[in-house]
């Protein structure tokens, strides 16, 4: 399947890789939660900048496909272009910008804020893959810990966070407890979007590239974060709404503009805002 | 407003282009070939081979130069490529004890059989600055191919033994025999830790040499106990043999140059074991002697638990080690911060907001 024009294979990667990969992706959706390693490759783009959801996006992407790409919710953020043009020269396939009419995502740091279809692929690129690394640097030791389902160290944490802070004091790559099972990173995305992988009807795969570790919430998967009775688990919410489309239902990023401290608000997810705002995509 | 984030493939394309400017320079000098590169900056294409693990002096060297000389972005260049080729099949082991050695010399001998030979080498160099290379034109006659005359280059060919078999004969060197275990292959294999020592050696030949040389510094300085001696440091060409299923016997792909250090290193016994010589290994392709000799400390230094050594210092740490080593791995991860983070940066700035609110209503 040798691309005449790039003289690489269809999706960058070769097939052993690709069914590599695969292989470790099956594994995970079959274990939810759990991390499994698999041989990563060198990518032509730098590790850290997406290259586990590029190739998990590469083993799974075939010619009929429609890709979106995402980066802090936006379709238009350097790295994102860069990924989806990617993907659009070594593969060829239709690329959108419309949530709705995508059959795989690939995001950093967000998931869409209209909801997720049954069918649909959200690959996330993960830099640190182990929720528990921040608290044992020792791969050996949370591989343990995982095995033996023992998740004192993360309450002891978000424990001491209340009691220092007043409240857990994690605001994006919030914990979550999968099926009951295992504690897993949902990757770098606000804890405002943790809710919305409680139940998705997506299936959500994470790839960490220079980790080399792939994991799986599969379709209607309990997901839940991590919290304590009388300190339940709450997300973010803005006092204001977003300036261009007047959602108040949204994440927002804050725009600086002026020296003086003006400052406005307006939504992460562009095809959310431009879908409100009338222009792009229609609402769903 | 908004326009931060807008425009970024008009972006990304405009920085290609002022990237391929930049790189070509003042376009009324002479571009500058893969051949000058690979002849005339040979160190930095040797490096970028050993630490992209792709033996080819012509890719290295178009890296080089595609990298505009930044050696960690060539090596990157030259790994993302290799990870793309086929593999056919594993070469047979190379003996380096048949080695065609343009450089042999042994720290713990005066003299040995095969003997010492300086060969090229900045040791015992002046650090002064050459001026007379700032000239254009190098004077006629003094690089030329004049032949090099010398005691060990009598006979290029012959044959040097390796200096540790002196060691072996008495029963004070280790031995290191063959146990014929297919070895694993890390860029091919999910890393397990413990990693074994052919994966530990795998990754030391492939890491950074900033990084690799640090830790075996740390050793000297007391961050774990390695008094190394060297052995042996050679550097020369080998031919590399493969044998394809359909012939049966072996054929001869080709020659490479490697550079390996083999060090000796005190061991006091323990664990039933009597007091012995162990050894450290390093090898690197091409001409690449810093490399080599930190690889070796550091293998050495790797090697404590399997030694029942106490381990004090992160050279000593196989995950520290293991982790941290590849410079491709590195660099992207460090640069990833460049990365827009702007959902992750608000979510901070909102709850920094509401724990100062929080704080200041307390104190109301």
């Amino acid at each position: 399947m040798t691309s005449a024009e790039t003289g690489y294979n269809f999706a960058y990667l070769d097939e052993d890789s690709k069914r590599l990969i695969r292989r470790a992706l099956l594994k995970a959706v079959a274990v939810p939660g759990y991390q499994v390693p698999f041989a990563g490759r060198e990518m032509p783009m730098p590790y850290g900048w997406g290259t586990g959801g590029i190739q998990v996006t590469a083993a799974l992407i075939g010619p009929d496909d429609v890709l979106k790409v995402i980066d802090q919710g936006s379709d238009d953020t350097t790295n994102a272009v860069s990924i989806r043009a990617f993907f659009s020269k070594t593969a060829g396939v239709a690329t959108t910008t419309v949530t709705g009419e995508a059959s795989i995502i690939q995001t950093r740091h967000r998931i869409p804020e209209r909801p997720l279809k049954p069918g649909q692929i959200m690959v996330y690129q993960v830099p640190i893959p182990e929720p528990l690394r921040w608290l044992e640097p020792g791969e050996t030791e949370t591989r343990v810990l995982h095995a033996l389902g023992e998740y004192g160290l993360m309450y002891v944490k978000l424990y001491e966070d209340i009691s220092r802070h007043g409240r857990i004091a994690t605001s994006y790559d919030y914990p979550v407890e999968v099926f009951g099972r295992y504690i897993m990173s949902p990757s770098p995305i606000p804890r405002f979007d943790n809710p919305k992988l409680d139940r998705s009807p997506a299936l959500h795969l994470f790839g960490a590239g220079r980790e080399k570790r792939i994991y799986a919430v599969p379709p209607y998967s309990p997901v839940r974060s991590l919290d304590f009775e009388d300190y339940p688990f709450a997300v973010q919410r803005w006092p204001e709404v977003c300036a261009i489309c007047g959602a108040s239902d949204s994440y927002l990023d804050e725009v600086v503009l002026d020296d003086g401290g003006r400052r406005l608000f307006v939504c992460s997810d562009s095809d959310y805002c431009a879908g409100r705002a009338g222009k792009g995509s229609p609402p769903q | 407003m908004y326009v931060a984030v807008k425009g970024g493939a008009k972006a990304i394309e405009a920085a290609h282009r002022l990237m391929a400017k930049r790189r070509r320079g003042n376009p009324e000098l002479p571009g500058i070939s893969l051949d000058q590169i690979r002849e005339q900056l040979g160190l930095a294409v040797d490096r970028v081979m050993a630490e992209g693990s792709l033996y080819s002096p012509e890719l290295a060297a178009l890296a080089v130069k595609q990298a505009r000389g930044d050696l960690v972005e060539a090596i990157f260049l030259l790994r993302a490529a290799r990870a793309t080729f086929p593999r056919f099949g594993y070469c047979l082991p190379v003996d380096t004890g048949t080695m065609r050695v343009e450089r042999r010399i042994s720290a713990t001998w005066k003299d040995l059989p095969g003997g010492q030979l300086l060969g090229p080498t900045f040791d015992y160099t002046h650090r002064l600055l050459d001026y007379s290379l700032m000239e254009e034109k190098e004077p006629a006659g003094r690089d030329g191919p004049a032949e090099i005359k010398g005691p060990g280059m009598k006979s290029p060919e012959m044959k040097r033994p390796k200096a540790l078999k002196a060691l072996l004969g008495e029963g004070l060197m280790e031995a290191e025999e063959d146990d014929g275990r297919e070895p694993g292959d890390i860029t091919r294999q999910p890393v397990d830790f413990p990693v074994d020592r052919a994966g530990r050696l795998q990754n030391l030949a492939r890491s950074d040499e900033g990084f690799t040389l640090a830790l075996a510094y740390s050793t000297q300085r007391g961050f774990g106990s390695v008094h190394p001696f060297v052995a042996e440091l050679r550097q020369g060409t080998l031919s590399v043999e493969f044998t394809p299923e359909e012939l049966g016997f072996p054929v001869t792909l080709g020659e490479i140059d490697l550079t390996e250090c083999e060090t000796v290193n005190q061991f006091k016994g323990g664990g039933g074991q009597p007091p012995t010589f162990t050894r450290g290994y390093g090898l690197a392709f091409g001409h690449n002697e810093r490399k080599a000799l930190a690889m070796a400390i550091v293998d050495r230094a790797l090697r404590a638990e399997e030694l029942g050594e106490e381990i004090k210092g992160p050279a000593q740490n196989q995950e520290f080690v293991f982790s941290h080593s590849d410079n491709v791995e590195a660099a992207g991860f460090v640069s990833h911060i460049k990365l827009p983070h702007y959902v992750d940066f608000q979510a901070e700035l909102s709850m920094l907001r509401q724990m100062r609110k929080a704080a200041n209503d307390d104190q109301r």
